[in-house]
């Protein structure tokens, strides 16, 4: 047998074939991007809908640590929160139905330049995408995770969610919901997250913060904001919200987050339980671990383009 | 007697925990380094610990296109295994048995009559040969010094092979394999009814690598540039995880074992959008599990290779056999109108060159590309021309300078095809792509406008038929007109090719036409298939409900003509000549 026909020419290298070039700019000559310079497509969301405000406090982190439009990098699975990187003036993917974890992994893994954040509801996080929830924790990923729990399944409307409380009556449990639901801070923890903490979109200087600390954690970091869909579980987390009667109890000063079990007990009850950071460690992250394999592999083969690397395993196969 | 051969088949059969595996590899590497083709063929059971296994390898000074109907001398190793491979040896073949294990009084009669038999007490002689722990490991290595005295093996290059394999490990290991190895090779075959020397080999002067397909495929995907890739475990998949894993970072990339299937391939997916063409792969049901994120890869047309190392089905079904039942998943699998590329590599040096071709189809495309091996393919070790890897080597790393503009699913785009450019790419203009499995309009935002949805389906089909122009032609084998043609596909060249020889020698106006491109499928076929009474297509798959197979389906399709049939089966086994010259026979009478 002959050496195979060979038809398909290399593209040139880049990916911006029809793209003419443009002059560089230094971080110097630009400004800090303002909310109209980073907002898309006006959001889909009802009016009211608790995602609003986690969308201007994304804004605001990005005008306030001075990124820039090209390293800002949205994903998310689906769902009404999931629509996220539509309203985002940035590279944005959306991906498939809880999933969206293990995409923005292959961002993150393969691109160690960017800071990947990705959104979601419940449903998306806990629920289909549960199973990626507890390894992209476990592997200690370096990105941010921001689920916007609304207890419910909103795009579909109106379907029990695995953090939906029991006694919820929706359009699949209309007797009330019978099953336990999910404890998300628990379930990080226990799936080795590196950063856990808890927000609600009423609070937006909390949010903030919360988002800021996690973009700044050196691995996998996950932030729950509770996040009411008006249209179909109004009044959700009005136990949290001080306008409406409820009490928004930071975690106590005195928490030590790198106390596993104190965090766990801090996060028994949930409803609407404590705001901040519940628990941070610092555990090498596989970004960290996968560059140090590489590191130690390419001392070895330091000086040989590749295919001379490759043409030492055929000369062993001689 | 001495004879001069030019092919012989061995089959070696016994459990796998003896080592077969490793003699069929010395032997193959032997005769890679000779300048002889070598094909091989295994069975390892899919409980992996004890049971029967084989290796079958053919051994020729020209060109070898199967694994062999009938093998021309068996190895036993126990009485199972005798009395399961005895039916594949050819009548006055020769049987080697162990006669520790297999009592010659207990041969029946009429088998001596029609094989001619060797014992040798291997096991007991590999104890003594290699010093009395009563353990009779390093029998396999004892018989390939039987083998090498029967067939006349180049001594000093299996001592070497040897060498190189034990090397590293304790060397007493090494001068213990080497001990086994003479003590069979001195063993005075006074009972062996011939001796053979294969005549000289053809491909004299030129190098030669010996592979499986596996391999070849995941160095082919390291020579193509791929430098990303992520998988979850299953046979037959697991080897091209495992190499890459090892070998990616090396060049600086890396692969990644993920909790499942679907993990596994939106990974890949993400790395693609990360700015270089990722991988991903399975086989049998990890495939199902990927067909959503595939999917979505053609909707957001992101390239992205997707290795299917076709098992046998449906669900668990038969682990370790070989059959092409995956081809309507890889073509149909997912819902929607979701049109992608399938390659399928017809051997072991095709799958090295396939994988390339594949990562500069979906970068060209920017569409997803499934690879579409078998068990057969991916287990075999074959022997093929040691590639230009100065020139073939790619270098695909991406390139993030900025743009003045960009809007990815650009419609009027000169070729008709979409290009992403990566996160971490400015854009002058402040208006960003977002990439998505949502319809879209042409910057990557929803719409639910019908005229987009026309328009961007008809985008991401012509984008293929675009690359069907442009797709080598393939070239019939035999005459370009007769009675019959066989399309193949896949593994099934091999033999295929074989059976028009021998059917051509007979006289018969039978020619073949291999497929690798089965979609977008090449132009003009239909007029290859005028020039032909009949044209059946051999598969290893069912006939299914519709009386054909998944491939002759596909072409009954597209060209509407009754005269495609179908000449399938579902054996977990390669095709043998026969059974094929048998089949058309049939189908002709
Ligand atoms: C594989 C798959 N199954 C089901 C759906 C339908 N689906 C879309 S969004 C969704 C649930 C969304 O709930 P959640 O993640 O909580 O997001 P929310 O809308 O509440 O923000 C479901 C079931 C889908 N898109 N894909
Ligand atoms: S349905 Fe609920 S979650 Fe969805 S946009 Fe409306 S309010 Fe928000
Ligand atoms: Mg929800």
């Amino acid at each position: 047998m002959s050496e195979m026909a060979f038809p398909f020419a290399v593209l040139p290298r880049g990916a911006n074939t029809n793209a003419t070039p443009v002059a560089p700019l230094t971080d110097a000559d630009r400004k800090p991007l303002m909310k109209k310079d980073v907002s898309a497509d006006h959001p889909t969301w009802c009016p009211g809908c608790g995602d609003f405000s986690v969308l201007a406090l994304y804004f605001k982190l990005i005008e306030k640590r001075r990124m820039f439009h090209e390293k800002i990098t949205t994903v998310a699975g689906i769902g009404c929160s999931s629509r996220f990187p539509y309203f985002v003036q940035a590279h944005g993917a959306h991906f498939i139905h809880g999933r969206a974890l293990p995409f923005a992994s292959g961002v993150a893994l393969s691109r160690p330049d960017l800071h990947v954040f990705v959104f979601g509801g419940d449903g998306d996080a806990f629920s289909i995408g549960g199973n990626h929830f507890t390894h992209t924790a476990r592997k200690n990923v370096k990105l941010t995770y921001v689920v916007m729990d609304n207890n419910v399944y909103g795009l579909t409307k109106n379907q029990t969610s695995p953090t939906s409380p029991l006694g919820y009556k929706s359009k699949t449990d209309v007797w009330g919901a019978k099953d336990r639901p999910v404890n998300p801070i628990k379930q990080a923890i226990c799936a080795g997250a590196t950063f856990v903490a808890r927000s609600s979109s009423t609070n937006p200087n909390h949010v903030l913060a919360m988002m800021e600390q996690a973009m700044d954690h050196d691995g996998f970091s996950f932030v729950q904001i509770l996040s009411e869909c008006v249209e179909f579980y109004p009044g959700a987390f009005d136990n949290a919200n001080p306008r409406k009667g409820g009490a928004f109890a930071e975690v106590p000063k005195e928490h030590d987050v790198t106390d596993e079990y104190a965090s766990y007990r801090l996060a028994e009850d949930l409803t609407p339980g404590k705001f901040g950071v519940i628990y941070k460690v610092n555990r090498p992250t596989k970004n960290a671990n996968e560059a140090q394999i590489i590191a130690d592999h390419q001392a070895k083969t330091a000086g040989l383009e590749p295919w001379q690397i490759l043409k030492k395993n055929f000369d062993r196969m001689k | 007697m001495v004879s001069k051969i030019s092919e012989a088949v061995i089959r070696i059969a016994g459990n796998s925990q003896d080592g077969i595996q490793a003699i069929g590899g010395f032997l193959a590497r032997l005769a890679g380094r000779s300048e002889q083709e070598v094909m091989t063929f295994m069975t390892i059971p899919s409980t992996i610990s004890g049971g029967p296994s084989i290796f079958q390898v053919r051994i020729g000074s020209g060109e070898v296109l199967s694994a062999g109907d009938e093998a021309d001398m068996l190895l036993a190793f126990y009485d199972h295994s005798y009395t399961a491979h005895l039916g594949s040896l050819r009548k006055g073949g020769i049987v080697v048995y162990d006669s520790d294990h297999l009592k010659p009084e207990a041969i029946p009669a009429e088998n001596l009559s029609k094989y001619r038999h060797v014992g040798v007490p291997i096991s007991s002689l590999t104890i003594e040969a290699i010093g009395g722990t009563g353990r009779d490991k390093g029998k396999n290595v004892y018989a390939l010094g039987l083998l090498a005295r029967m067939f006349d093996l180049n001594v000093p290059k299996l001592h070497r092979l040897l060498q190189e394999r034990f090397t590293g490990k304790d060397p007493k290991i090494a001068e213990t394999a080497l001990n086994a190895f003479n003590a069979g090779y001195n063993y005075t075959l006074a009972t062996a009814p011939e001796l053979f020397q294969f005549k000289p080999g053809e491909n004299v002067g030129q190098a030669q690598v010996v592979m499986s397909g596996n391999e070849a495929l995941a160095y082919g995907l390291i020579a193509a540039g791929v430098r990303f890739g992520a998988g979850y475990p299953i046979t037959p998949w697991s080897d091209i995880m495992e190499l890459l894993r090892r070998e990616l970072p090396k060049y600086g990339g890396q692969f990644q074992q993920c909790e499942d299937e679907i993990a596994s391939v939106s990974m890949a997916i993400g790395a693609s959008w990360g700015g270089r063409v990722a991988v991903t792969g399975s086989s049998g049901p990890g495939i199902s599990l990927k067909t959503e994120a595939i999917g979505w890869a053609v909707m957001a047309e992101m390239p992205l290779v997707v290795v299917d190392v076709q098992r046998g089905g449906p669900s668990t079904g038969m682990p370790t056999n070989i059959e092409q039942s995956d081809l309507n998943i890889a073509v149909y699998g997912g819902h929607g109108d979701s049109p992608r590329v399938v390659i399928a590599p017809s051997s072991v040096e095709d799958c090295f060159y396939s994988a390339i071709e594949a990562v500069n189809i979906a970068r060209k495309y920017s569409t997803p590309v499934i690879l579409l091996t078998d068990q057969g393919i991916a287990t075999r070790i074959e022997a093929f021309k040691e590639p230009d890897l100065q020139k073939v080597v790619q270098d695909i790393s991406p390139d993030y300078s900025a743009v003045t503009e960009h809007k990815p699913y650009d419609l009027s785009a000169p070729d008709g095809v979409t290009r992403h450019i990566a996160p971490g790419t400015r854009v002058a203009s402040g208006k960003y792509p977002v990439v998505t499995g949502l319809e879209h309009d042409e910057l990557g935002h929803p719409t639910g406008s019908p005229k987009l949805h026309v328009q961007m389906t008809a985008k991401r089909r012509n984008k293929l038929k675009k690359l069907a122009t442009e797709l080598p032609a393939p070239v019939v084998y035999g005459a370009p007109e007769g009675q019959v043609l066989l399309v193949s596909w896949g593994s099934a060249q091999g033999p295929v090719q074989e059976a028009v020889k021998a059917a051509r020698a007979a006289g018969k106006a039978v020619s073949s036409l291999h497929i690798k491109y089965i979609s977008p499928l090449p132009n003009d076929l239909e007029k290859i298939f005028e020039a032909f009474t009949h044209v059946f297509v051999v598969e290893l798959n069912d006939e299914g409900v519709n009386g054909i197979g998944q491939f002759g389906g596909l072409l009954r399709v597209r060209y509407a003509d009754k005269k495609i049939r179908g000449i399938t089966k579902c054996d977990g086994l390669t095709w043998k000549v026969r059974e094929i010259l048998d089949r058309v026979a049939a189908l002709t009478a």
